[in-house]
C-alpha cells in the first residue's frame, strides 16, 4: 500500500532516523555534513566553522535534512529534506540566497551546471524545478515556489543528476527505475521528452552518479541498488552496459577478515573526475570499495577494498572533491532510537592520489584537523557501540522505506478492510 | 482445458461467464503490487501470449503494437482482434480476477473460432500507471486505448486519474511519432481534464474531424467495451478525445 505507507510517512514518522550527509566542495574550499535537521559547515580556506546567515523570512521548521549538495561551480549549496523547505546557499558567503517551499517532503536535490536551475523531489515522486534570478548576494528575495518538472507516478525518488552536458536530468527511483529526461529550454513548462529508462536493477536504486571525462560528450552513469549491484548505463539508449556484482569481494580484498554479507545494499557512489575511478559504499561494510570503469570496453570492476581498521566506521554518505581527490565519508544518524542525543557523526577521510597508495587519514592528518572536527563532529571522540548502533538504525529505516513490503494475503485483506480512502468509494 | 466441466463457463457459448469473475468495482492504483514486474521489455516473454506467432528462435515475430489500458472485461480487444488481425495487442488490467476473465475469455475464443482468430490479442494484470515502461520499448506502440476509466471524482484523488500531464509524457514515450491516443468517458468532468490534459501537451496534436470519420477505430469507441454498452443502453452521453503524438524536440 504504497499511498497509505506514504501519507503514514507524512505525519507519523517525524522522529524517523536519518543518515548522516556529506558534501565536500568541488575544489574542498569547504565541506558540509548534516546530522538530523543540523547543517554543519567547516571552511578549509580560513580553517574555521561557518557561520550560517538564513534572514530569509520563510517557515522555520526542524526536521532531517535529507539532501545537500554544491553546485558544479562551487557557487552554489542546497540542502533539502523533511522540514519540505529546499534552501539554496550561496557557497561563499553561506546567506541563504532561496527559500523554496514544497508541498511535500523532499528526497533529492540537483543544481544544473551553470547554476541557473535547482531541481528537487518530493516523497510522491514528482520533481520540482526553480529558475534562479542570478546569484544575488546583496538581499534576500522573497520565498521562491517550484514548477513540476517530471515525475514518477507515486514512487520514491531517491537521486536526481543532470547529464555532465546539462542535456539531461535523470531520476532514479524505488522501483527499480532510472528515468533520463531531456532538460528542456524552458523547464517551467515541464520535461516532456523522456530520452530513456534504464532498466534492470531488481530492487531501489539508491544512487546515481557519472563517470566522465573531458574527451567524453555524454559519460556513463554509474547506479547502486539494494539488488548488492552497481551497474553501468548508456544513458541515450537506456542499455545496461555492465553489472558489478558487490558481494563477490572475495580475492580482492586487502585484508580478508571482514566481507560484506551476502545480500548488500551500495548506499552512496562518487565518481572521481577526470578518472574511471568511482568510490562505493555499503550497508554493513566498514570502509569504502574503488571500482573501476573501462570505457572502451565497457565493463566495470572492483579493483580495490579499503577497510578502515578498528573503529566500526560504517560510511552512511561520501563525497569527494575534484581538486584533492580526498573521498571524505560521513557515518551516523539523527533520531536514535532509545537515546536521547539528537544525533551522532564520525567524519573521515582516504586519499586516492592515484600514484600513491590510498591512505586512511589520521584525525589528525585531516585537513582542518581537530578543529573541524569538533564543528562537523560536534566532539571529536564517539563510543564504538554508538556507532555501530547508528549504522544499524539507518540501515533499518532504509529498508522500511525503499524495500517492497511483502504482505500475506489476510493482511493484505486487512490492510484493505481497514483502509480509510477505500471506505468512501464503496 | 475442458469447458464442459468448468462451471464458470457458460454451456451454451463456450465462454467464461462474467458472474463468476466479479470484482470490486474500483481499483486503487497507488497500491503496491502484488503481481510479477518485468524488469524491462526484454524480460517478457511475449511467446506464452502469441504462441501462433513465435518463430523458430523462439521469438514473436512482431512487436506489440496496440495497447488498451484498464481494459476491463476486453470487449474492445475483440472488436480490434478481427478488425487488425496482423497487428499485436494488449490488454493491462489491475484487477485480478477481471483479468482472468479476459485471459479466459480470449482462449475460449481462441478455440471457437475458426481459423487463427484472436491470436493477435492478450491481456496482462498490471499497474498501467506505474508499470507501462517495464512493457513497452520507446515507439513501439501506434495506438493507446483509455476507455471510460475511473473518474475519481475528488479533486484530491485526480492524481490517480490515468491522464495526467506527467503520465502523458510516458505515453508519448511509448508511442512513436504519428500514433494515436483514444480517450472517451461517459463523465463529462473527466471529459473535459483529458482532453485539456491533451491539449496543453505540446507532444500531442488533436484529429481533425475528417481524419476523425475516416478512422474505423473511432465508432469502436463508445460500443465495444462492455462499460461503453451500459452507458449507450442508459442513453447516456458521451464525451471523447483522440490525439496525435507528434514529433517533438524539447
Ligand atoms: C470503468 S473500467 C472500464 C473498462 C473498459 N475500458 C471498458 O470500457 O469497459 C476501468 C478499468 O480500468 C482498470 N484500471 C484502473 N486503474 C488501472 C491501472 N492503474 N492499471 C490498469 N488498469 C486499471 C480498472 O480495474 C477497470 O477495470
Amino acid at each position: 500500500m504504497e499511498e497509505s505507507h506514504i501519507e503514514e510517512g507524512e505525519s507519523q514518522n517525524k522522529f524517523e532516523v536519518a543518515p548522516a550527509l556529506i558534501s565536500v566542495h568541488p575544489s574542498q574550499k569547504s565541506v558540509a555534513v548534516t546530522v538530523g535537521s543540523d547543517l554543519r559547515v567547516f571552511d578549509l580556506i580560513e580553517s574555521c566553522a561557518v557561520n550560517l546567515v538564513d534572514e530569509s523570512d520563510g517557515p522555520f521548521r526542524k526536521d532531517s535534512i535529507r539532501a545537500i549538495r554544491y553546485g558544479a561551480s562551487g557557487k552554489l549549496f542546497v540542502s533539502a529534506g523533511d522540514d519540505k523547505l529546499v534552501k539554496i546557499w550561496s557557497a561563499e558567503s553561506w546567506r541563504c540566497l532561496y527559500t523554496v517551499c514544497s508541498e511535500k517532503r523532499v528526497s533529492a536535490v540537483a543544481i544544473s551546471s551553470d547554476d541557473s536551475h535547482v531541481c528537487y523531489a518530493d516523497k510522491f515522486g514528482v520533481v520540482w524545478v526553480v529558475e534562479l534570478d542570478g546569484i544575488n548576494e546583496g538581499e534576500v528575495l522573497p520565498s521562491k515556489k517550484g514548477a513540476p518538472l517530471l515525475s514518477h507516478y507515486c514512487s520514491i525518488i531517491t537521486s536526481l543528476e543532470f547529464s555532465p552536458d546539462g542535456r539531461y536530468i535523470l531520476s532514479a527511483d524505488r522501483d527499480f527505475k532510472i528515468r533520463v529526461t531531456v532538460f528542456p529550454k524552458k523547464p517551467l513548462e515541464g520535461a516532456h521528452e523522456i530520452q530513456s529508462f534504464c532498466l534492470g536493477h531488481t530492487e531501489f536504486i539508491t544512487c546515481i552518479a557519472f563517470v566522465w571525462n573531458p574527451e567524453l560528450t555524454q559519460g556513463y552513469l554509474m547506479s547502486g541498488s539494494g539488488d548488492s549491484t552497481v551497474r553501468l548505463w548508456d544513458i541515450t539508449s537506456g542499455s545496461l552496459l555492465d553489472t558489478c556484482e558487490i558481494t563477490t569481494l572475495t580475492g580482492h580484498s586487502e585484508s580478508n577478515e571482514s566481507e560484506p554479507p551476502a545480500q548488500v545494499t551500495v548506499t552512496d557512489i562518487c565518481t572521481i573526475s577526470n578518472s574511471s575511478l568511482a568510490a562505493v559504499a555499503i550497508q554493513s561494510f566498514q570502509g569504502t570499495l574503488l571500482l573501476s570503469c573501462d570505457l572502451l570496453a565497457h565493463t566495470l570492476s572492483i579493483t580495490k577494498v579499503i577497510k578502515i581498521p578498528g573503529e566500526s566506521f560504517i560510511p552512511t554518505s561520501i563525497s569527494v572533491s575534484t581538486s584533492t581527490r580526498l573521498l571524505w565519508m560521513v557515518s551516523g544518524a539523527s533520531n536514535l532510537p532509545g537515546s536521547n542525543h539528537p544525533g551522532f557523526s564520525r567524519v573521515r577521510a582516504i586519499s586516492l592520489v592515484e600514484t600513491e597508495p590510498s591512505s586512511i587519514l589520521e584525525d589528525e592528518q585531516i585537513p582542518g584537523g581537530s578543529k573541524l572536527l569538533e564543528q562537523l563532529q560536534g566532539k571529536v571522540a564517539i563510543e564504538e557501540s554508538v556507532m555501530s548502533a547508528a549504522a544499524e538504525a539507518v540501515r533499518e529505516a532504509m529498508s522500511s522505506l525503499l524495500m517492497k513490503k511483502q504482505y500475506s494475503e489476510e493482511k493484505r485483506e486487512f490492510r484493505k478492510r481497514t483502509r480509510n480512502d477505500k471506505k468512501t468509494t464503496q | 482445458m475442458d469447458s464442459e466441466t468448468k462451471p464458470t463457463f457458460s454451456k451454451s457459448t463456450g465462454l467464461p461467464r462474467k458472474r463468476f469473475y466479479r470484482a470490486r468495482a474500483h481499483s486503487n492504483p497507488l497500491s503496491d503490487s502484488h503481481f510479477p514486474i518485468p524488469i524491462s521489455p526484454l524480460h517478457v516473454d511475449f511467446s506464452l501470449h502469441f504462441p501462433k506467432f513465435v518463430e523458430a528462435n523462439s521469438k514473436i515475430s512482431k512487436k506489440i503494437e496496440f495497447a488498451d489500458i484498464g481494459c476491463g472485461f476486453g470487449g474492445l480487444l475483440i472488436s480490434l482482434a478481427t478488425l487488425f488481425p496482423d497487428t499485436l495487442m494488449i490488454g493491462m488490467e489491475l484487477r485480478d480476477k477481471v483479468t482472468e476473465y479476459v485471459k479466459e475469455r480470449i482462449l475460449a475464443l481462441r478455440r471457437t473460432s475458426s481459423g487463427d482468430q484472436y491470436e493477435n490479442i492478450s491481456v496482462v494484470r498490471t499497474n498501467s500507471m506505474k508499470y507501462i515502461p517495464n512493457y513497452f520499448e520507446k515507439g513501439q506502440l501506434s495506438k493507446m486505448f483509455f476507455l471510460f476509466p475511473d473518474p475519481h471524482f475528488k479533486e484530491k484523488n485526480h492524481r490517480r486519474r490515468v491522464i495526467s500531464t506527467h503520465l502523458l509524457d510516458e505515453y508519448a514515450y511509448v508511442l512513436r511519432a504519428g500514433g494515436i491516443v483514444y480517450t472517451i468517458t461517459d463523465v463529462e468532468e473527466l471529459g473535459e481534464w483529458m482532453r485539456s490534459c491533451l491539449e496543453k501537451h505540446p507532444m500531442f496534436e488533436s484529429l481533425t474531424q475528417e481524419e476523425l470519420d475516416s478512422d474505423p477505430v473511432v465508432e469502436l469507441l463508445c460500443n465495444a467495451t462492455e462499460e461503453g454498452q451500459k452507458v449507450a443502453r442508459n442513453g447516456g452521453q458521451t464525451f471523447r478525445a483522440v490525439f496525435r503524438r507528434i514529433a517533438y524536440v524539447s
